[in-house]
């Protein structure tokens, strides 16, 4: 045994609103940069739909994650290293700009310069990569709140497993937001595709990072990962990803996109995880056993004996009780409610969700206020306006049975909850029907719907103390990495009459400091007559790659 | 020394040149690695335009791999030791015929391609840098010379072996011998200077990619760990801590700073 802590996330989809506060927030905090204007570290997708990029569920088509070869062991679906390296001049699975979408703002100009005529001036769209006007075929969201449905839900790579008929009909429609980040796995096929070894996994804490200095541009990081959160920043021919917000992890502040979540959804905590046996568990024959296979890995923090091996593998002991109040550990391996994303990608994923309950409750209101028996309750999750079978297809590999048991403990906790609620007597069968204490629905209860602050994010501060010298992280800007962070002004079209595109992201260059890595707080010893910037063949400095007039 | 032979012009192009070129490279190499890994890349296009890329990168870059081994075989290998081995003049001129046009024609096709991709499409044109033109440049000379020098050798009357290649030797050993070149067609004299012009840019473009080929990809351990601020196979360490040094590539800038901070001060 050997334990690492690992941080993971849990999204509560039956709170989710689809209000893209957590888009808009990362996107203002990590992309707003020329080269990652088409990159989203986190978005929500309405599903049925092709997601973002285009169908990136259908593996068939972009060979990301693992699978198992002929005598069963785990290899890249991609292929292996001599494969890479044959393939290294043209990558066959690496999508298109267009897959994603060609980023675009609006000359917003013309509204109010264009000289007086009989039209009304139009402010035109824009590609913010090349400048020139762009037809308008495919964006963000495109698909959002079903729009278009008809035309593009059916190419939803999760219908191909669905043995019953596929309810698109006008009176069958149903749609759940689905919030999507880097999945930080366990066993990330991202970091297996680097030929460079630039993709790495933190030994403290499990982020998956992209080391800017050793990424060469052979971008097959952005092919492995099965969920296409890996994503090639054309400016500076780098690969970045969703970094978990790792400094404000570090100081024990949830994701901006956590923080900022309107419906209180998102979960954050430390799973005590034995690293031993990860090639063991995403080696399992049976795709539907995958999840246990994971849930086997994420150890007791509360067992005598898995602490003690903490402690020896210098795991500090305040992270091991951030460990035993975990809500991911809760949620993922106690109550069994929350589901991985894709489990049969191999990667052993850890952002977890709870499947939606909201639809059931118009089928199934009646029966959690006047307490239909239990078989009615059954009968009633068959009959979700959300098919199980479209969800366990998303979260449990094709398998309902695991889809189905975090469903009716919802439904438990909240018939046994009515009722205390209500001041009716308590009861307790409700809760062992579902194969639970009364007291753990209540437990179930505090995080999930009053899902307080503190209960919802458990992060331990990182031991900057043990670690490193403080001294040398001094007046060192976290998120000031290589070209720059956040560029001037949402929306701007950085790059385009912009004499500094990147003036705002060396706001922070006046302590004299820049991180290069969307990796760790770096430290540098500043050199007052050297820029790099300005030399030789890349732009990362003052001058724009190229000025909007030529393009 | 034999550079006394030379006149001065074939000094200066076919012995100074030479080791300026070497130094600059050699020495430009080295300070890259130790100062920009950040600029350190290949900067793939492919995101942006792959239907064209799929062909001409491939043709590209597997041409010039075979060039570079037939000029290895041509120019390191004296023609002594392929004889010693059983290869006849006569032999070996067909195989680097042979081999040199098929290799020759997809560089040519290759980067022909890659050009006509680079200008065609808006995408790709906007990451080209200054740096790229004038690689390009030197780089599209060099290999119309090398192919052009490839052709008009067809009836084996440079005997380059026995002139280029022995001038390539004796550089290497810090012997050189200008005169060696005075006599050769001067499309073989044009591809050597525009090559040892390419040498001196190397480090400074693009190409710069070249030399990373990563082939420790293959005996590595797929999932990497490492602690938070370490890095593999870096510089050791010099702080307090004794944790790996994590020093940076792109050292903050003086000459920006002023403008940042006007910038900032100006009202919007």
């Amino acid at each position: 045994m050997k334990v690492r802590a690992q941080m993971g996330m849990v999204m509560n989809l039956d709170k989710c609103i689809g209000c893209h506060t957590c888009s808009v927030t990362c996107k203002n905090v990590w992309t707003n940069r020329r080269g990652t204007e088409y990159v989203w570290f986190n978005n929500v997708e309405t599903k049925p739909g092709r997601g973002y990029p285009v169908d990136y569920e259908d593996q068939s088509k972009w060979n990301g994650g693992w699978e198992l070869d002929r005598k069963g062991r785990l290899k890249l679906k991609a292929g292996g290293s001599l494969k890479k390296l044959a393939n290294i001049f043209y990558n066959p699975d690496l999508p298109d700009l267009d897959d994603y979408y060609d980023p675009w703002t609006y000359d917003y100009d013309k509204l109010i310069s264009s000289p007086s005529s009989d039209q009304q001036p139009v402010a035109r769209p824009k590609s913010q990569v090349t400048g020139k006007n762009l037809d308008l075929q495919w964006g963000p969201n495109w698909e959002d709140d079903l729009a278009g449905s008809a035309e593009h839900a059916a190419f939803d790579p999760n219908f191909k497993n669905i043995q019953e008929e596929v309810r698109q009909g006008f009176e069958d429609t149903f749609m759940i937001y689905l919030p999507r980040i880097c999945e930080h796995c366990i066993n990330p096929s991202c970091v297996a595709s680097c030929p460079s070894g630039a993709m790495y996994k933190r030994e403290e804490d499990g982020i998956v990072l992209v080391d800017q200095e050793a990424c060469r541009s052979w971008r097959f990081c952005v092919s492995g990962c099965p969920y296409k959160k890996v994503y090639f920043n054309w400016n500076t021919g780098k690969a970045e990803k969703c970094n978990f917000c790792f400094p404000r992890i570090e100081a024990g502040m949830p994701t901006i996109c956590s923080e900022t979540c309107v419906g209180r959804l998102r979960h954050l905590g430390v799973v005590l995880i034995d690293t031993d046996r990860v090639e063991a568990a995403a080696s399992v024959a049976d795709e539907k056993d995958l999840l246990d296979a994971q849930l086997d890995l994420m150890l007791d923090p509360d067992d005598p004996e898995v602490r003690a091996q903490a402690l020896r593998d210098g795991i500090p002991s305040d992270w091991l009780d951030a460990a035993s109040n975990s809500p991911v550990y809760a949620m993922a391996k106690k109550w069994r409610i929350a589901l991985p994303l894709h489990p049969e990608y191999r990667t052993l994923p850890m952002v977890w969700y709870v499947p939606p309950l909201s639809p059931l409750e118009s089928v199934g209101a009646g029966l959690i206020r006047e307490g239909g028996d239990e078989e009615n309750i059954f009968a009633a999750i068959d009959q979700m306006r959300i098919p199980i079978d479209y969800l366990a297809s998303i979260l449990a590999a094709g398998d309902t049975a695991p889809v189905r048991l975090s469903l009716e403990r919802l439904v438990a906790m909240r018939r046994y909850m009515r009722d205390v609620n209500l001041g009716d007597p308590v009861r307790p069968e409700i809760a062992s029907e579902a194969g639970m204490e009364p007291h753990e629905l209540e437990e179930m209860f505090r995080m999930v719907a009053i899902a307080d602050y503190d209960d919802r994010y458990v992060i331990p501060q990182r031991h900057g103390e043990v670690s490193r010298d403080a001294f040398v992280d001094q007046g060192s800007c976290g998120i000031d990495f290589a070209n720059g962070a956040p560029v001037p002004g949402m929306g701007e079209m950085t790059g385009f009459d912009d004499p500094d595109p990147y003036g705002g992201a060396l706001a922070c260059a006046s302590n004299g400091t820049a991180a290069p890595e969307s990796g760790a707080l770096a430290v540098e010893e500043p050199d007052p007559d050297f820029d790099i910037r300005n030399l030789l063949s890349r732009h990362g400095g003052p001058r724009p790659l190229k000025e909007g007039g030529d393009a | 020394m034999n550079v006394l032979a030379a006149g001065t012009l074939s000094v200066a192009a076919y012995s100074v040149l030479p080791y300026v070129a070497l130094a600059v490279g050699i020495g430009g190499l080295i300070w890259r690695k130790k100062t920009d890994r950040f600029g350190w890349t290949a900067r793939s296009t492919e995101l942006l335009e792959s239907r064209v890329l799929r062909y001409a990168s491939v043709l590209f870059h597997f041409g010039v791999l075979a060039a570079i081994g037939g000029h290895v075989l041509g120019i390191l290998i004296p023609q002594s030791w392929t004889e010693a081995i059983g290869l006849s003049e006569e032999a070996y001129h067909v195989l680097a015929v042979v081999g040199g046009i098929s290799a020759g024609f997809a560089v040519v096709v290759g980067f022909a391609a890659l050009m006509y991709r680079r200008v065609r499409f808006p995408r790709v044109r906007v990451t080209t840098t200054r740096m790229d033109v004038v690689t390009f440049v030197v780089l599209g000379v060099a290999i119309a010379t090398g192919m052009l020098a490839t052709l008009i050798n067809i009836p084996d009357t440079v005997h380059y072996r026995e002139s280029v290649a022995p001038y390539f030797r004796q550089i290497f050993i810090l012997d050189p011998e200008p005169s060696l070149m005075e006599g050769v067609n001067w499309v073989f004299q044009t591809h050597v200077i525009v090559v040892w012009f390419l040498y001196a840019l190397w480090p400074f473009s693009r190409l710069i990619h070249a030399f990373t080929v990563p082939v420790g990809y293959i005996w590595r351990s797929p999932i990497v760990y490492r602690p938070r601020g370490g890095r593999s196979g870096a510089r050791t360490g010099t702080y307090g801590s004794g944790a790996p040094d994590y020093s940076p590539s792109i050292p903050s800038s003086r000459t920006s700073r002023p403008k940042t901070s006007e910038k900032a001060a100006q009202p919007h």
